[in-house]
């Protein structure tokens, strides 16, 4: 190994690590109950970050100057059975898809844990909002940087934990914690998609490596190493799994939810990183898509899809963060588009504009509300609303429709509900009071203690 | 035979029996849960040695040292091999922490002394590899429960119907084989009947009705140690596994799928914790025995790993809903009781143990997933999404569960809610294990494939198997090369 490759290892090394030491510190400490200050924790997490990004700025600078365009880091074989020629292999790669997210990562990271600071000074929850923090932070280096699908899986799986918990942060209100429900099993329905998918190409290919997927070539400009049926399979299982991280259509109810989370992590999370994670996957696996025309369209479709009916709910919310968020799956529907079409550069760029613009939206947007109401309170009146001029020319019903359509949220909680949610709760509903009979015709009696429990047993004034 | 350095198997066997003893000797006294954890400490420290001696040895197998029993039973009775020598200390473990999770006003419901015959028992199984003697253990293991339904004065029916199934399908079946002159009909219907057994034992659908009874009826450390073991994929292990063609393979994997598929759905629309955590357990341990009947190396390995998972997460999981049933009693899941504020060691390891028994990453059960679901592809790619199916529901009903007992409008109390000293060793015990298997995978999983390496050469050797995985191994190959292509 050359002086240039031991820069590299190192820096990369440091990448990596320091989110992973941040996790530790913050994780033992809520295990051991170790009562660590506002202040340190702040301090921790702000160096974590610097620790994270100067060592990838640094590697950018090398790789700018010597002409590199790909930089693997192998930390080794996690897990082994060579006679069996399985491996999880430890293997991030820096190249030009890897460097810019995971920049604008660590930027977005930094910037809303110093705005984190202030936001939740004396939170009883800091220390909880920190560690989940952590988890995301870890999840976020981990997928942007992972050159393995099984290394993908591990970070992707970390955002989704970090981005349910922290929806549900105010523990107290139950609309809060639903919601971070709701949003956890999205995440899981799609990170199903993406572990069959993920399997699905490591049989196909004999390995998980991106390396070994692309057959040649360096991102963009790989190219799939299997058929074009399979990618077309594949690919569909890829697109479920994006759509889900990213909130497309269907899965879009999960997003304006996701807004009960506080408001640095609704920025971060839901504005800028985690909803752009599915749009990442597709532009990592990017070559997987070129491989089908039939999948290049079904992206297409869904990008324009889900973009308009962003555009259409975010027009008709009453609340900012809500209609932000409808905004943000508007640009992400539109990214998805620019990825179907082949613009990956474009779509790259799209990203970086688009999530540093709506987090710094949604980190003032409180302020605004208050700014408008003192300018309004002076005024007198209400502020002019400007309506879009194109809302005319429509029929009113078509508007009617449009209003009722974005207003409840394009009816897809409620179509998952009776769809999804309704017949499997009464079929295993079904399945549930069949085994109580049984069990009772077995028993001669009431088998059940369990029916007895109250709905409340909270109530423990009379618990001895 | 290579033999230990020390008779380990037998006394840690024995210690628990004479531990029952002691416990009825002392009567109810105030003593009694610590001389209890003792015990059990006792008995974990001397499997931990036979973990130790053994791997020192480096042999497939191991006897005792020197027997004390050698005049009652033959000498191989009580054996370690590679698959046992973990099983042991968890077993051990799982019994000292669910004592350790007891809290002293709860103990007069919960018998020690049964446990403690139970430990041994369970310990016996795990160690006996002469299979009428193993079927003895297995139809002596099932009395301890019975006695504590009958003392708690609760319906035993469901519970003695399936487990007098068990036993006379175990005995019969086994007896059959005995007489039987390997000829392959009468050689199939005692294999059929032991594989019914087994799988009536494993709680498989739709024979696991005496699971949900148990966790109804008997006290939940009770039904926690009754199950979280594993026993009945032991049986299958030493049972069915050598012998069974692999068309039974397949049917036990397909029934085993069901129930893990099943085992999720159900754990999602519960109403109370405890039977929540029942069909959890048995959706995750279900997946154990699909991974056991893929019969592939990675496959059997993911099982094995999945089997240690099972056993510390699934135990964790289930004491922290134990120590939370002990304080507010049976724990609903319809409402939200808000208790993170005063436990939030407990929260925190729920939550832990939860996501390991998913398979959650950087936690003991992701690596035995993988392989698990990496094998169930290789042969079978509709098992592999069967799996990650169920393992998503799963997931699901963990995080619903930690977030209706946790969150919501916190409730002042006059119950004291924080975790107490030895509950706090059994959490941090089985976090330091569940985070470092999960970190650190690499030596449980080398042993683990040893260990499914050792077993598919059995199953080869075997004159009854040796055809069908010879014709297993050309499809496989065939099915590689035609994905290659």
């Amino acid at each position: 190994m050359n002086y240039l490759d031991t820069t590299f290892q190192a820096l990369g090394t440091a990448v990596v690590a320091s989110p992973a030491i941040l996790l530790a510190i913050l994780g033992l400490a809520a295990l051991v109950n170790w009562q660590l200050s506002e202040a340190t924790i702040s301090r921790l997490t702000q160096a974590a970050v610097l620790f994270s990004l100067l060592p990838a700025i640094g590697i950018l600078v090398i790789m700018l100057a010597t002409g590199i365009r790909y930089v693997p880091i192998e930390l080794g074989n996690w897990v082994s059975i060579p006679e069996q020629e399985f491996h999880f292999h430890l293997k991030f790669v820096f190249d030009r898809l890897s460097i810019p997210f995971l920049m604008l990562s660590c930027v977005l990271c930094g910037v809303v844990g110093a705005f984190t600071r202030r936001y939740l000074h004396r939170e009883e929850g800091y220390r909880r909002f920190f560690l989940y923090y952590a988890v995301f932070f870890c999840g976020m280096v981990l997928s942007s940087l992972a050159g393995t699908i099984e290394a993908l899986f591990v970070g992707w799986e970390l955002v989704g934990l970090s981005s349910a918990l922290l929806v549900a942060y105010f523990h107290e209100r139950v609309n809060p914690v639903r919601n971070g429900q709701r949003v956890w099993s999205i995440y899981r329905l799609s990170d199903a998609a993406f572990l069959i998918a993920a399997l699905m190409m490591h049989h196909l290919s004999g390995e998980g490596d991106f390396g070994g997927l692309m057959s040649s070539g360096v991102w963009p400009e790989g190219t799939a190493a299997i058929s074009s049926t399979e990618a077309l399979w594949v690919g569909s299982l890829l697109l479920v799994a994006a759509a889900g991280k990213s909130a497309l259509f269907p899965f879009s109810g999960w997003l304006p939810r996701a807004m009960e989370g506080p408001t640095p992590s609704s920025a971060i999370f839901y504005g800028a990183l985690s909803v752009h994670l599915g749009a990442f996957l597709l532009l990592r696996l990017s070559p997987i898509l070129d491989a089908s025309l039939t999948l290049q369209l079904m992206v297409i479709a869904l990008g324009v899809v889900s973009a308009a009916c962003g555009a259409v709910m975010s027009r008709v919310q009453n609340d900012i963060k809500v209609s932000l968020a409808y905004a943000s799956l508007t640009q992400v529907g539109i990214i998805v588009v620019e990825i179907g079409l082949g613009l990956r550069y474009l779509a790259l760029i799209h990203i970086i504009g688009h999530a540093c613009m709506r987090t710094m939206q949604l980190l003032r947007a409180p302020t605004l509300l208050r700014d408008y109401n003192e300018l309004e309170n002076k005024i007198g009146t209400r502020l002019p609303h400007q309506a879009w001029a194109g809302a005319a020319s429509l029929p009113a019903s078509v508007q009617r429709w449009c209003y009722r359509f974005g207003y409840d949220r394009g009816f897809m909680d409620l179509a998952l509900d009776k769809w999804i949610v309704r017949p499997f709760l009464q079929t295993f509903g079904w399945f549930d009071r069949l085994e109580r009979r049984i069990t009772d015709s077995i028993s001669h009696e009431p088998s059940r203690e369990s029916d007895r429990v109250e709905p409340h047993p909270e109530d423990l004034q009379n618990v001895a | 035979m290579p033999e230990l350095h020390f008779p380990w198997i037998e006394v840690s066997i024995l210690v628990p029996l004479f531990g029952a003893l002691w416990i009825h000797l002392l009567g109810n006294r105030e003593s009694v849960l610590q001389h209890a954890i003792a015990i059990c400490g006792v008995t974990l420290a001397l499997t931990v040695g036979e973990l130790v001696d053994f791997v020192s040895i480096g042999s497939f197998e191991a006897h005792d040292h020197w027997l004390f029993l050698d005049w009652l039973f033959q000498r191989d009775i009580f054996v370690v091999d590679e698959l046992s020598a973990f099983q042991l200390p968890l077993a051990a473990l799982i019994f000292l922490v669910t004592v350790m999770s007891t809290l002293r006003t709860k103990a007069p419901r919960f018998s020690l002394k049964l446990t403690l015959i139970s430990e041994s028992l369970v310990l016996a199984t795990f160690s006996c590899r002469s299979s009428w003697t193993l079927i003895a253990l297995l139809i002596a293991a099932t009395i301890p429960p019975y006695l504590e339904l009958r003392s708690r004065q609760r319906c035993t029916r469901i519970y003695v119907l399936h487990m007098a199934v068990f036993a006379l399908l175990l005995v019969v079946g086994f007896a059959w084989l005995s007489h039987s002159d390997g000829s392959s009909t009468q050689a199939l219907i005692a294999g059929a009947l032991l594989t019914a057994a087994a799988l009536l034992r494993s709680g498989i659908f739709p024979l696991h009705l005496w699971m949900t009874d148990l966790f109804e009826k008997a006290t939940f450390g009770t039904a926690i140690l009754f199950t979280t073991p594993l026993v009945g994929a032991y049986a299958v292990m030493r049972l069915v596994l050598p012998m069974a063609p692999s068309w039974a393979l397949q049917s036990i994997a397909v029934l085993s799928l069901v129930t893990a598929v099943y085992g999720g759905a159900m754990a999602l629309v519960q109403r109370e914790a405890r039977r929540m955590f029942c069909y959890l357990l048995l959706s995750q341990s279900s997946l154990v025995l699909v991974g056991l009947e893929l019969v592939t190396p990675i496959g059997l390995t993911g099982a094995l790993c999945m089997w240690l998972s099972v056993g510390l997460s699934l135990t964790g999981f289930g004491i922290t809903l134990r120590c939370i049933e002990a304080r507010i009693s049976r724990v609903s899941l319809v409402d939200y009781h808000g208790l993170a504020r005063q436990m939030p060691m407990l929260s925190g390891f729920f939550l832990l143990t939860g996501l390991a028994s998913i398979g959650f990453p950087a936690t003991v059960g992701f690596v035995g997933m993988e392989l698990l679901i990496e094998g169930a592809v290789d042969v079978y790619p509709l098992v592999g999404t069967m799996v990650v199916i169920a393992a998503a529901l799963c997931g699901i009903t963990v995080l619903m569960a930690y977030f209706r007992v946790f969150t919501g409008h916190h409730n002042r109390t006059l119950v004291p809610m924080h975790a107490r000293p030895a509950e706090r060793v059994a959490v941090l015990i089985l976090t330091l294990l569940i985070l470092g298997g999960g970190l650190v995978p690499q030596p449980g999983v080398a042993s683990r494939y040893h260990a499914a390496e050792a077993l598919t050469r059995q199953r080869q050797t075997n004159p009854m198997t040796e055809q069908q995985v010879g014709e297993l191994e050309i499809e496989t190959v065939a099915i590689g090369k035609h994905s290659a292509e």
